[in-house]
């Protein structure tokens, strides 16, 4: 009798304790990942009524023009990107790594970045990389150059765009390197001073193996964050000019709530998700291995 | 000799090391002086790196030509409650999922932690639908809604209450306490520094929203700071004196945030990049 008292107590306090949590996981995740898929198979439009019409909006974005451009932009974001973060946000760690005063203060400056609201920062780019009463375009004609149109440049308008993405990202991902660099045995170091080594031959053959994994990490995440890009590609140039830096979830947000193409927009999120997909498992897989390798 | 090298080294490092911090500032720099230019110092040429008139007029219009007192109240409300609902929300869950047996609750946790895969850009769609059939679009407890799932808090308080040690909580409970009772009088003080850590980084992510609250808010009154600058935007997308002004002001939050808890929200971020 007690028990079966204890155990309906227990049942009971277990569905309170998970009540909100399961509220928010089946309304707001299971439901509508379900509803997704669904919606992507209709031509649902708000207005009409949705009809099943298979895969047809997959193969339409498929065979379209737009999404190939699309995808282009995506992949040339991220060349420029992630070299460029993991040169910054590396030299940024060594720096920080460095025993020299004023460390801290750096540290702060490096960070207020990353505080920062994309929606703050993309408005303050875009003023920044003005191409006549901007201030970079005045420090590149400082040294003689004449700086590009920048937004306006559909050569340039996704340089622009990588540049405040580096500034945004380095103080995060530099701290995540600066961890790293931190957690190796400092004996291997020694070792190789012992042994006469060079700085440059240190950091090839024993920093940069060791931080691998971090290295491998900071770009897997980067390329499922290029993948997502949108605050700065909505309010920088809004996908133009002529398209040069139109991205993925740009394109869903305009389907979906500019033309209120539901159905064809859910196709187009379904498409990044699979790429997300699949960066994600290959994270996953590899950061298992290389726990074991370690362990 | 050998002094001389180290001196050598030391400017050099911190030539470099103050260019990538210029990178890092000169924005802000930028951000600040161009707040307090007038409309007509803004396209002079050369550019005023400094206001050849200091003037405070972009703050005082700022208010005018939009309700954006109104817009910091609505950050705030979304995210001191958002925030709230969510840390709570989680750190239940988190008790069950450390530290009350049942079957299936292994595979219950996976299903929670599965979601983190799922990218927000998916169910924007479906969940501003929901909340447009349950009539709650342009309102900002459709923007909460969503908060009472956070898979991420959930996972890191779990692991730090599952880490907590068993037998005063299983005393408690053998003595007849209910477990609300020892979640609130036990687990919770136990696990309050990665608490605070969940919470501050909520509230940061909250603070900064922009996508949601840009599907979910349509009219000025409703409107969070991010979305009304966007909106500004808009409006005023050459005034760069006013959007400057809007920028300074919703990063200011933030930075008092970031002073307060600077070990909370650097340790959070390196536990989020390792989930």
């Amino acid at each position: 009798m007690l028990i079966s008292l204890n155990k309906r107590r227990k049942r009971f306090e277990i569905l309170f304790f998970l009540a909100p949590s399961l509220f928010g996981l089946i309304l707001f995740q299971l439901i509508p990942f379900g509803n997704s898929l669904y919606l992507s198979l209709t031509d649902w439009d708000v207005l009409s009524d949705a009809n099943f019409i298979g895969l047809q909006n997959y193969s339409d974005i498929l065979r379209s023009s737009e999404f190939w451009k699309v995808l282009s932009n995506t992949f040339y974001f991220i060349i420029l990107y992630i070299p460029g973060i993991i040169i910054v946000s590396l030299g940024l760690a060594s720096l920080l790594n460095v025993n020299a005063p004023g460390k801290k203060f750096f540290r702060v400056v490096f960070y207020i970045p990353v505080l920062t609201s994309w929606v703050a920062a993309a408005l303050l780019w875009r003023w920044l990389l003005s191409p006549y009463y901007g201030p970079i375009n005045e420090i590149l004609s400082f040294f003689g150059l004449t700086g590009p149109s920048w937004l306006y440049d559909k050569n340039w308008a996704m340089p622009g765009i990588v540049i405040a993405s580096l500034w945004k990202d380095m103080g995060y991902f530099g701290l995540i390197f600066l961890s790293a660099l931190q957690s190796i045995d400092k004996t291997y170091y020694e070792a190789a001073r012992m042994d006469g080594a060079s700085s440059l031959k240190v950091f090839f053959k024993i920093t940069l193996p060791m931080i691998s994994p971090t290295m491998f990490f900071v770009t897997i995440i980067s390329i499922i964050n290029s993948f997502q890009l949108f605050p700065q590609v909505m309010i920088m140039t809004e996908g133009g000019p002529f398209g040069s830096t139109q991205v993925m979830v740009e394109r869903i947000y305009s389907y979906a709530f500019d033309y209120y193409k539901m159905g064809y927009a859910s196709a187009f999120s379904w498409i990044l998700f699979v790429f997300i997909f699949i960066a994600t498992v290959v994270q996953l897989y590899f950061q298992k291995r290389w726990v074991h390798y370690e362990g | 000799m050998k002094g001389r090298r180290f001196i050598y080294k030391r400017v050099l490092y911190y030539v470099i090391i103050s260019l990538l911090a210029l990178f890092a500032l000169i924005p802000f720099f930028w951000m600040l002086s161009t707040s307090l230019k007038e409309t007509n110092a803004l396209t002079t040429i050369p550019i005023q790196w400094l206001p050849e008139k200091v003037s405070f007029s972009a703050y005082t219009e700022l208010f005018t030509v939009f309700p954006f007192t109104r817009s910091i109240l609505n950050s705030l409300f979304i995210s001191v409650v958002g925030t709230f609902i969510s840390v709570m929300s989680s750190a239940m869950a988190a008790y069950v999922f450390g530290k009350i047996e049942f079957k299936g609750r292994e595979v219950l946790f996976t299903f929670y932690l599965a979601t983190m895969m799922i990218p927000g850009n998916l169910l924007m769609i479906p969940n501003y639908l929901t909340l447009r059939s349950m009539g709650l679009l342009d309102s900002l407890v459709g923007v909460l809604l969503p908060s009472f799932f956070n898979a991420f808090g959930t996972f890191l308080l779990r692991q730090n209450i599952k880490s907590l040690p068993n037998s005063f909580i299983e005393a408690a409970v053998i003595d007849g306490a209910s477990r609300i009772k020892v979640f609130f009088k036990i687990i919770l003080p136990l696990v309050k520094p990665a608490v605070t850590t969940v919470t501050v980084l909520t509230f940061m992510g909250n603070w900064n929203a922009y996508l949601w609250p840009l599907i979910v808010l349509t009219s000025k009154e409703n409107m969070t700071l991010t979305v009304g600058l966007s909106l500004l935007n808009g409006q005023y997308g050459t005034d760069y004196n006013l959007l400057m002004a809007g920028a300074i002001i919703s990063i200011i939050p933030m930075i008092v945030v970031y002073a307060f808890s600077q070990k909370h929200i650097e340790v959070g971020f390196n536990v989020g990049s390792l989930k």
